[in-house]
């Protein structure tokens, strides 16, 4: 027995040595970066009072948190904030341990905190309420235009604009594999991996679906959905599933890995989303679309710093730089890919090109002239908005968070059920 | 050469079973324990990360109490993980391995949350929290109730049964998460009544969540009476220790099966509801957050007495409060935070070793 606490001692007493010389080792790196010169505009803020929380859902391992987390590096190097100033917060659940996090950083002297996931909503305008000054700003949720308060925010992107862009990639492969001889006309369909029948998911597959007809007129496609945000096993089975019904390209918006490495295991080109998976997919991935979220980031820090109002809604596009394409892998995209892009971008821009024109995609055999969409969130879904104007679907334009939930013809849903 | 006896040769030490150990003792061994776990995390961040442990582990501390906020969310918390605990623990000291509670405090809370969902306009304000109480103890104790049927009257496997009824307890909620999500489509009920906070707990003195921690508080109490001083908790641990003996000495094995299991899967429902009424106001299938498996740890750490299990429920969740901290202000991915708390948590199990057995050196030769 005794010996038993001689070495226990002996271990306490190397345990606190190791520790305290480990103390000496380090400590000087932390204070390195505190004093760096801000940059160009920024400079002429005063951004020193900013202090901004991220609470993410998970963290780099999900190819949704990574865009958020990225956009937040290049916000903070962009701004030449310090590491005080920029807390991230990984991990959080969409439960009341959303609502504490973004409390627990209001209280630690934020004077913004952003969420970034769907289910994050209720919960921020929860310590919205209790902290009225300070500003919460949260990504693709729909009731900041709806629920009144001046320091609760929505943002968004146009990224039924980059997905358009992406189905233009997507549709010169396929007019490669009919030129080739490889499928018939009537043979180019499309699979996309989605999360659930949710407005956000059928904007992005049906302009994905839009952009690859519109060079590639005999495209249809079919819709595989998980039920889950990300669920890697079940993503990749979704995609085998695809390809097992002929699909011979495919594109997903469900956030895990298993679509894009389920296409570079049987070798079918695949469009990816939140950003370029060629590292793990070097001959099948073609290009990927994906919001970055740097430009609202930026645009909320310098407003705070202003003290200007920050926009209930806001939906960034192609202009400011919100909306964004990977570079096209030339060693499996078609040829004149990156061109075809660059003009549909530069029509975008200039206004001449609209994603859902009401005259290239029709509704149960019929154009449409009219639609009521739910944009005022209810548990009833009332249809309460007419969103076509001028001849297209104006998405996005009441909220930021996308609304268009059409069912179009040439798009096959396998199971509707999520 | 000389020695022609046959040498007994004795290794270098052997392990013999401890007869008692003095309190005191008992606590140093785990102390140690605790400072020795702390030592080995502060060599691997080290070798792993080159980050001051000394940092991280005052982020770690700063995480759980550095604030008022931080402090009641802890106890929150705490008494969260500390109901599912008392909820598993009748049926562990019974040894019925029911690692279904992750299940059946989800199920729990479902039920509260559908009563919030479509009784809120049907029933007077009065009796909507009763009701939301009485289903998630009612849905609990059914999941409870029906692993424990089986094993009663077929002798099932109940670890395996119990942990199925986890899946479809998850499946349940995924399909109402449809069925009933705000905005079409989205897969996520959304807060419930947000507007007029019908079939919230209320916060009592302006503290959402002290209500919650009276109510885990007089569980405690109540369990720790139950299984120590009443006849049904004398069952029960008969029972665990020996069915034979059980059965011998007149006691109904199959009704004691199937009472414990209803009053764990019920303690579990509560706790669902606790969890929908008193803090999240949603349901998710995340929402228990595998507080049902942790639980589990928790009873067994404290061997079962529910006055330890505060203990031991207020460490494991004031290291996941830390963890989050130091993945936070040290810039560590949360997985490093994890592997701190599984060494800590290692070495709190791997002393009770120390304190159940004694190793003995092999005395010196030729005293």
């Amino acid at each position: 027995m005794k010996k038993v606490f001689k070495v226990l001692a002996l271990v306490l007493a190397l345990s606190m040595v190791v520790a305290f010389a480990a103390c000496g080792g380090t400590s000087e790196e932390t204070t390195a970066s505190a004093d760096e010169t801000t940059t160009g505009e920024a400079a002429e803020l005063d951004l020193s009072k900013i202090k901004i929380g991220f609470i993410c859902l998970h963290d780099e391992n999900s190819t949704y948190d990574k865009n958020f987390l990225d956009a937040a590096k290049e916000a903070k190097a962009a701004l030449g904030l310090t590491d005080d100033q920029v807390v991230i917060v990984t991990n959080i659940a969409e439960s009341a341990a959303c609502y504490d996090t973004a409390a627990d950083l209001a209280e630690d002297g934020c004077n913004i905190v952003f969420a970034n996931s769907f289910g994050h909503e209720d919960f921020m305008i929860q310590a919205a309420k209790e902290y009225p000054e300070v500003q919460f700003c949260h990504a693709t949720g729909t009731k900041a235009h709806t629920e009144g308060l001046k320091n609760y925010h929505n943002a968004f992107a146009s990224i039924y604009e980059g997905r358009y862009l992406a189905g233009i990639a997507a549709g010169l492969k396929l007019n490669e594999m009919i030129a080739d001889g490889k499928i018939t006309a009537e043979q180019a369909k499309m699979g996309y991996v989605g999360a659930f029948t949710y407005a956000e998911v059928i904007s992005g597959y049906t302009s994905f679906y839009l952009g690859a007809k519109s060079v590639c007129p005999s495209v249809t496609m079919d819709v595989q959905f998980t039920g889950s945000w990300y669920d890697e096993q079940a993503e990749k089975e979704a995609a085998v599933t695809l390809m097992n019904k002929d699909c011979v390209l495919i594109s997903q918006h469900a956030d895990s890995m298993g679509a894009p490495t389920a296409c570079e295991t049987a070798g079918v080109p695949n469009v990816s989303y939140n950003g370029s998976t060629i590292a793990a997919c070097p001959n099948t991935f073609i290009v990927s679309s994906r919001i970055n979220w740097a430009p609202y980031y930026e645009y909320i820090i310098k407003a705070v710093a202003k003290g200007e109002e920050i926009a209930v809604d806001w939906c960034g596009g192609i202009k400011e730089g919100s909306v964004v394409l990977t570079d096209v892998n030339e060693a499996a995209a078609a040829e004149g890919t990156q061109k075809a892009i660059d003009d549909a971008k530069a029509k975008f821009l200039d206004g001449t090109l609209k994603v859902f024109a009401t005259d290239t995609f029709t509704k149960d055999g019929a154009a449409m002239e009219s639609y009521m969409a739910d944009v005022d969130t209810d548990a009833a879904y009332t249809a309460d908005t007419e969103v076509i104007k001028d001849g297209y679907f104006s998405e996005s334009e009441f909220r930021s968070a996308p609304y268009f939930d059409v069912r179009i013809d040439g798009i096959t849903l396998l199971n509707e059920k999520f | 050469m000389k020695n022609n006896e046959i040498k007994h040769s004795e290794p270098l030490f052997h392990i013999s079973k401890r007869a008692d150990i003095v309190w005191w003792k008992a606590w140093l061994v785990r102390l140690g324990a605790i400072v020795l776990a702390l030592f080995v995390s502060a060599v691997l961040t080290v070798v792993l990360t080159g980050e001051n442990p000394l940092d991280v582990f005052s982020s770690l501390i700063k995480g759980a109490i550095g604030t008022n906020r931080r402090i009641w969310v802890l106890f929150q918390n705490t008494a969260m993980l500390l109901c599912v605990a008392l909820a598993v623990t009748p049926a562990f000291k019974m040894k019925f391995w029911n690692i279904g509670a992750e299940g059946q405090a989800l199920i729990g809370a479902m039920a509260t949350a559908a009563v919030m969902i479509k009784l809120t306009d049907v029933l007077p304000p009065m009796l909507l929290i009763p009701t939301m109480l009485v289903a998630s103890i009612a849905a609990g104790a059914l999941w409870g109730l029906i692993p424990a049927l089986f094993k009663a009257k077929w002798n099932t496997n109940e670890t395996l049964f119990t942990l199925m009824m986890n899946y479809i307890a998850i499946q349940i909620v995924s399909y109402f998460s449809g069925e009933w999500a705000v905005p079409k489509g989205s897969g996520k009920i959304g807060i419930i009544n947000g507007t007029n906070y019908e079939g919230w707990l209320p916060a009592i003195g302006g503290k959402n969540y002290l209500l919650n921690i009276i109510i885990v508080a007089v569980i405690t109490i109540g369990m720790y009476v139950y299984l120590k001083y009443s006849k049904q908790g004398y069952e029960i641990s008969v029972v665990g220790e020996s069915q034979n003996t059980a059965r011998y000495i007149g006691i109904n094995v199959k009704k004691v099966i199937i009472r414990t299991m209803i009053i764990s899967g019920a303690l579990c429902g509560l706790a669902g509801f606790l969890l929908v009424a008193g803090t999240d106001h949603t349901v998710t299938r995340d929402t228990i957050a595998g507080r049902g498996f942790t639980a589990i740890m928790v009873s067994w750490l404290a061997k079962f007495n529910p006055l330890y299990m505060v203990l031991t429920s207020l460490l494991i969740v004031f290291m996941e409060r830390g963890a989050i901290q130091i993945s936070t202000s040290c810039g560590l991915n949360n997985s490093f935070s994890e592997i701190i708390t599984g060494i800590i948590i290692f070495f709190i199990i791997g002393c009770e070793f120390f304190l159940n057995y004694q190793i003995k050196f092999r005395e010196k030769e030729g005293k």
